[in-house]
């Protein structure tokens, strides 16, 4: 399969790897994805409590090239954003940007769960109300 | 930043990119194009003109090459069939054994791990009222005897197990199959594709009665292979599926290939001169990759037996590494992966599936195909490229992190997708 640049320069230099103390009351966790089908995010972030600003973000991802890159570019499109505006993130902005074929778009879907996930968890552990719906994406 | 990027020297002699995924095809022996060269041009005649010199000199090259493969297995001439490569001469055995043979029985026994030549034939037979039995492999890959006992009834007319598997290199206990199915009267047809030419097949001693093989594994051209239809002790009768001018003994029509045909024949003379000395070599090259990756890297799992193995097969699961990954990883190097991502069907592969294994051993498969013209030099860039991309890829895997944590990955309620 060919990739495009943008995949193969996230693989060969995924940004933001590595792990947070995720027992810290600012560090959100999501941990998506299972090993069966081939691939596991887990994306991390830390939210200033004043700003809500999300001011570091790591991941760590097992699965193919696409996945590895969807969840780097996760990584680096939320750093910097509030967390409302990180949930406007979607998958089909993370496929237009690394150019996903067909088949890798479950990749992108993976990724916005990740985010999803690890601002509920943040959500959750500061008892930040609902303000948007967060929707249990099924795939 | 970290780096996914291998810097790994490149050894005295080798060139890039390595090709080692010879079990999907292997580069024709330049002692094969030489044969074969003169059969284009010069050389053109219609094995089937019988008065004049053309058809003359190409039906004696035919014959010719047909002798070169039965001396390979170890049959006489008169049992070769010729046919464009083996999903053919499947389809020809098994639909041709059906027909033939249906007053008889309806009943077909094949196993799991099948190529898709067979175990989709067998399917199709199956919607024609054909009866089919799909026997199940152990965890080294291999099928257990007395499961094809018990799977034989007075109406199994056909057994059809290959020789040697084409992911994970098992060899079946072709001579104890034969034995029973010669015992119980039953036809025995194997894809003997991966084994023909890299280990001693001889269809007498095996008790083998139809056995497809192909030209582009064993450093061949594509697009011929054989099918050998043994005619006595028993003689096996096959119905034609093409049909046409009555070629090959009626068994197969069609203007025979013959540029192809020389160097399949040449292919196999070749293989016969020269298996002993490869397939010790093959084994060394082989041996040493394994023991280069095992010491270097912690959970990986060698798939299938490694006393039941073809000499130039590796294959190894990395374990909390996804195969797609590591593949890209090492895109100077031509391997394949049982992963799901590198299939068109997005499902990880169903040979590794058949072994028990869970599908996350599955996803994280490399399988190394070593040839004939693979070097040492080769093969120690290659565990040196591997191992470096496993490492890296490793520190990016949270399931890896999580097993050196001590979590147990099966506690874990994974949202599946």
């Amino acid at each position: 399969m060919a990739y495009s640049d943008k995949v193969i320069d996230h693989y060969n230099n995924p940004r933001n790897v590595g792990q947070m103390d995720k027992s810290s009351g600012d560090v959100g966790t999501g941990l998506v994805g299972a090993p069966e089908c081939g691939d596991v995010m887990r994306l991390q972030i830390r939210v200033n409590p004043e700003t809500q600003v999300i001011e570091e973000a790591k991941f760590k991802t097992f699965g193919c090239g696409s996945a590895i890159a969807s969840s780097s570019l996760a990584t680096e499109w939320v750093k910097g954003k509030t967390v409302s505006e990180a949930m406007e993130i979607k998958n089909t902005d993370i496929v237009k940007e690394l150019a996903l074929p067909p088949v890798k778009i479950h990749c992108s879907v993976l990724a916005e769960d990740a985010i999803r996930a690890a601002i509920g968890d943040w959500k959750k552990k500061n008892g930040v109300g609902e303000t948007t719906q967060v929707a249990v994406v099924a795939h | 930043m970290s780096t996914l990027e291998i810097s790994v020297a490149i050894p005295a002699g080798v060139t890039l990119p390595i090709y080692m995924d010879n079990h999907a095809t292997s580069p024709l022996d330049p002692r094969v194009l030489e044969a074969m060269l003169p059969f284009f041009t010069q050389k053109f005649g219609n094995a089937a003109s019988r008065n004049h010199s053309f058809g003359w000199e190409a039906e004696q090259a035919v014959e010719n090459a047909r002798e070169q493969i039965a001396k390979l297995i170890g049959a006489s001439a008169k049992e070769i069939i010729f046919t464009s490569g083996a999903t053919e001469s499947n389809n020809l055995a098994i639909k041709g054994i059906a027909e033939m043979y249906k007053e008889r029985g309806n009943h077909i026994i094949t196993q799991v791990t099948e190529h898709k030549a067979v175990l989709d034939t067998c399917k199709r037979l199956e919607k024609y009222g054909y009866r089919v039995t799909y026997l199940p492999v152990k965890a080294d890959g291999l099928i257990d005897i007395e499961d094809l006992k018990r799977a034989m009834d007075d109406k199994t007319i056909l057994v059809s197990i290959m020789f040697a598997n084409n992911e994970i290199g098992v060899i079946q206990p072709i001579t104890e199959i034969g034995k029973l199915c010669h015992e119980k009267g039953v036809i025995f047809h194997t894809d003997a594709v991966q084994a023909v030419g890299k280990i001693p097949v001889d269809v007498n001693s095996m008790n083998i009665d139809v056995l497809s093989l192909s030209g582009h594994k064993i450093y061949g051209p594509k697009g011929v292979g054989a099918l050998y239809v043994r005619r006595r002790n028993p003689r096996v009768q096959i119905s034609a599926q093409i049909d046409g001018g009555g070629h090959e003994r009626g068994m197969r029509s069609g203007t025979l290939n013959v540029p192809g045909i020389v160097g399949l024949g040449k292919a196999c003379e070749i293989a016969g001169e020269e298996m002993t000395t490869e397939a010790a070599r093959l084994q060394a090259m082989r041996d040493h990759l394994r023991e280069k990756l095992e010491t270097a890297l912690d959970y990986v799992e060698v798939n299938g037996s490694w006393e039941h193995r073809l000499p130039g097969n590796l294959n190894m699961s990395f374990v909390y590494v996804e195969g797609e990954s590591l593949l890209m990883g090492i895109n100077d190097v031509a391997v394949s992966s049982g992963s799901a991502c590198t299939s068109a069907t997005l499902e990880p592969s169903y040979v590794l599936k058949a072994l028990g294994l869970g599908d996350d051993v599955a996803h994280s498969s490399i399988r190394f195909g070593l040839g004939r013209f693979n070097t040492m030099a080769e093969v120690d860039y290659v565990a040196d490229k591997v191992i470096g991309i496993v490492k890296k890829l490793r520190e990016l895997s949270p399931l890896y992190e999580m097993v050196k944590e001590g979590i147990d990955l099966s506690k874990i309620e994974w949202a599946a997708h």
